[in-house]
């Protein structure tokens, strides 16, 4: 029960923290700040591994690599497009 | 107990990433930030377990990653918004795909209740999340309608699945046998994709950046429950930080276009019953037009007497592309007011070049990005920053409005509705009570639209019939191209020696506004 309570209270916290470093997020980084934790979100990955960490019938291999593939796919597309967005931004007079 | 420690400095690490998320530089190092946690986590989880299969792990998580990485490399920033929407979707595939098999493999230790629960909030959330992204997906690729699409009943539909899903998730928590919880598994997650696709195909249009951003949260509330099913703490840091921003991100989308989240996925939206609103509106605008005569023949100028306009070296020619480029050229201040019309003539580069043109005149250029200009959240301002803006003039709904009435021009370029003061004056409207940008505040207004044509809302623009206005009518690039010849003409000192034919597309509305407007619409 202790494990549940625990949970939930990362669970909460990790919202609360979030909720207030995110409020604060200038509007011209809605984008980048979505697609970032997009990827984020994505950490489904480690779930996606833990399932090859016991042993697995067939069926289980074939969704878990499925899993583990949108997984990558959203991790790595999801930082990569965030960094290509938030290279574009340029301004001229710091540049000086 | 190291394991709870070693989460937590991950779960630091990444909070660190997204706390620099202020200013374009510091969220790129942000980002990497985040993404080095990730990866940290992933070693952690392979050195805590072990694979027992490393080759296939391996080479799914290579094929993955490549797919990822070249599609980010290859799409533009138009394409953004779908792109993402398909990433929503690709973790909604990997949560209900973690939470299948963890409800239904037949390892020694059964899952505790909490578990179970968790799994099967997982699996439901991570399909409807899947399927409703897809379509949202589709949309906003264009391969789909874009606008909403009502079945019979749409309402009773969802409630239905709604409560099927229920039934069956409850039915699964209470049965424990492996064999029923896999036949109700498959079942909860096609009845799930079928609610995401129900609930997903009545919204459309301007209200997408509200479904996009619901997804975000939604996919990374279903990372968290998956993550609460498996027991580990750091996917369900990760999924209650994305479910938080993405949370934020809908709230901000909502109140930008004063729409209530029931009302935008509820199908709430009223049908245009004001057909008699754009003649009154024409007529009384605003405080500028309340005095001046009815708009019917088109004064060059409002006719009164800004410096601006006495400034002027000789009478403004008839043409209105001229006078537009006239406008601008004696102007002091512009705020360029972009919309999603100007990405989908392909105008971003020439309305960025026109800035920097007038830039280089001495003039104060700003741009005024509204929150829902673009298909997601600060769209336009990756759009803008494609074109090579210098984001340090971009502003905020909020930081600009108070300029408008202190600035000689408001060139609006393919936006209708988040300019539309129908908004404030009308309160009977779709979009009454929606915050706009106060461009009918400034001396003299530029229009360069498609068409007259009402945007999405449907409701009219009255700031079109307003004599400061000019009406540049036409495919964006063109009208915007013109405009910087002719300034560029009229700077070299060339002014007004023989100003070319009126271009086709260009045109002015002229006689009778309120009748054609009719014809229009």
């Amino acid at each position: 029960m202790f494990d549940v309570f625990l949970m939930v209270v990362i669970f909460v916290l990790a919202f609360v923290v979030g909720y207030a470093l995110i409020v604060r997020v200038p509007q011209m980084l809605h984008t980048p700040l979505m697609s970032m934790t997009n990827a984020i979100s994505a950490v489904t990955i480690l779930g996606a591994i833990l399932l090859f960490a016991v042993p697995t019938t067939s069926t289980e291999k074939v969704l878990g690599a499925i899993a583990i593939v949108t997984a990558m796919f959203n991790v790595v597309g999801g930082f990569v497009i965030t960094d290509r967005m938030l290279g574009m931004f340029k301004k001229k007079d710091a540049a000086a | 107990m190291s394991g709870l420690w070693i989460d937590l400095w991950i779960i630091l690490i990444l909070v660190a990433g997204i706390a620099q998320f202020r200013t374009p530089r510091a969220a790129r190092r942000g980002n990497l930030t985040a993404a080095a946690a990730l990866l940290c986590a992933v070693i952690a989880v392979l050195y805590r377990h072990g694979v027992l299969e490393p080759p296939l792990v391996v080479l799914v998580a290579l094929v993955g990653s490549c797919l990822g990485g070249w599609v980010a490399t290859r799409v533009n920033m138009i394409q953004i918004p779908a792109m993402v929407a398909f990433q929503h979707g690709a973790g909604g595939v990997a949560a209900f795909l973690v939470s299948f098999v963890e409800l239904t493999r037949n390892s020694a230790e059964a899952l505790s209740l909490p578990a179970e629960v968790a799994a099967l909030l997982g699996l439901v959330i991570g399909a409807a999340t899947f399927s409703g992204s897809v379509i949202a997906s589709a949309k906003l690729a264009n391969r789909l309608r874009q606008t909403p699409t009502r079945l019979p009943y749409h309402n009773g539909l969802l409630l239905a699945n709604l409560a099927v899903l229920i039934v069956l998730g409850v039915w699964a928590g209470v049965t424990v046998s492996g064999g029923v919880v896999l036949g109700t598994s498959l079942a909860l997650i096609v009845g799930a994709a079928v609610l995401g696709v129900i609930f997903a195909v009545r919204i459309g249009g301007a209200d997408m950046p509200v479904l996009i951003s619901f997804l975000n949260a939604t996919a990374g509330l279903a990372a968290a429950f998956c993550g609460i099913a498996i027991g580990s703490r750091l996917l369900i840091a990760c999924g209650a930080t994305v479910a938080a921003s993405g949370s934020i991100l809908t709230h901000v989308m909502c109140r930008a276009m004063n729409r209530g989240l029931m009302g935008v996925f509820a199908g709430l939206r009223p049908h245009h019953p004001f057909a008699a609103a754009p003649l009154a509106s024409a007529a009384a605008i605003g405080p500028a037009a309340a005095g001046s005569p009815a708009p019917v023949a088109v004064p060059c100028l409002p006719a009164d007497t800004t410096p601006e306009a006495r400034a002027l070296p000789e009478a403004p020619p008839a043409d209105p592309s001229a006078r537009a480029a006239n406008l601008l050229r004696t102007a002091r201040s512009v705020i360029i007011i972009p919309g999603y019309g100007m990405a989908l003539a392909e105008a971003s580069e020439e309305v960025v070049q026109l800035g920097e043109q007038l830039t280089a005149l001495n003039k104060e250029v700003l741009f005024a990005v509204h929150p829902v200009a673009g298909r997601m959240p600060g769209h336009m301002h990756v759009l803008l920053a494609e074109a090579e803006v210098d984001y340090g003039k971009l502003r905020e709904l909020k930081d600009v409005n108070g300029q408008f009435a202190r600035t000689d021009v408001a060139l609006v370029v393919g936006a209708c509705d988040v300019v539309n003061p129908a908004a404030i004056e009308a309160s009977d409207t779709p979009i009454s009570g929606m915050p706009i940008l106060r461009a009918d505040e400034a001396r003299h207004v530029i229009v360069c639209n498609l068409d007259e044509r009402p945007g999405y809302s449907g409701v009219p623009n009255p700031l079109y019939h307003n004599p400061k206005t000019i009406l540049l009518l036409g495919d964006a690039q063109t009208t915007i191209g013109e405009l910087r010849q002719r300034l560029e003409d009229q700077t070299r000192g060339a002014t007004g020696a023989s100003e070319p034919a009126a271009p086709p597309l260009a045109r002015e509305l002229v006689e009778n506004p309120a009748s054609k407007y009719n014809t229009a619409r």
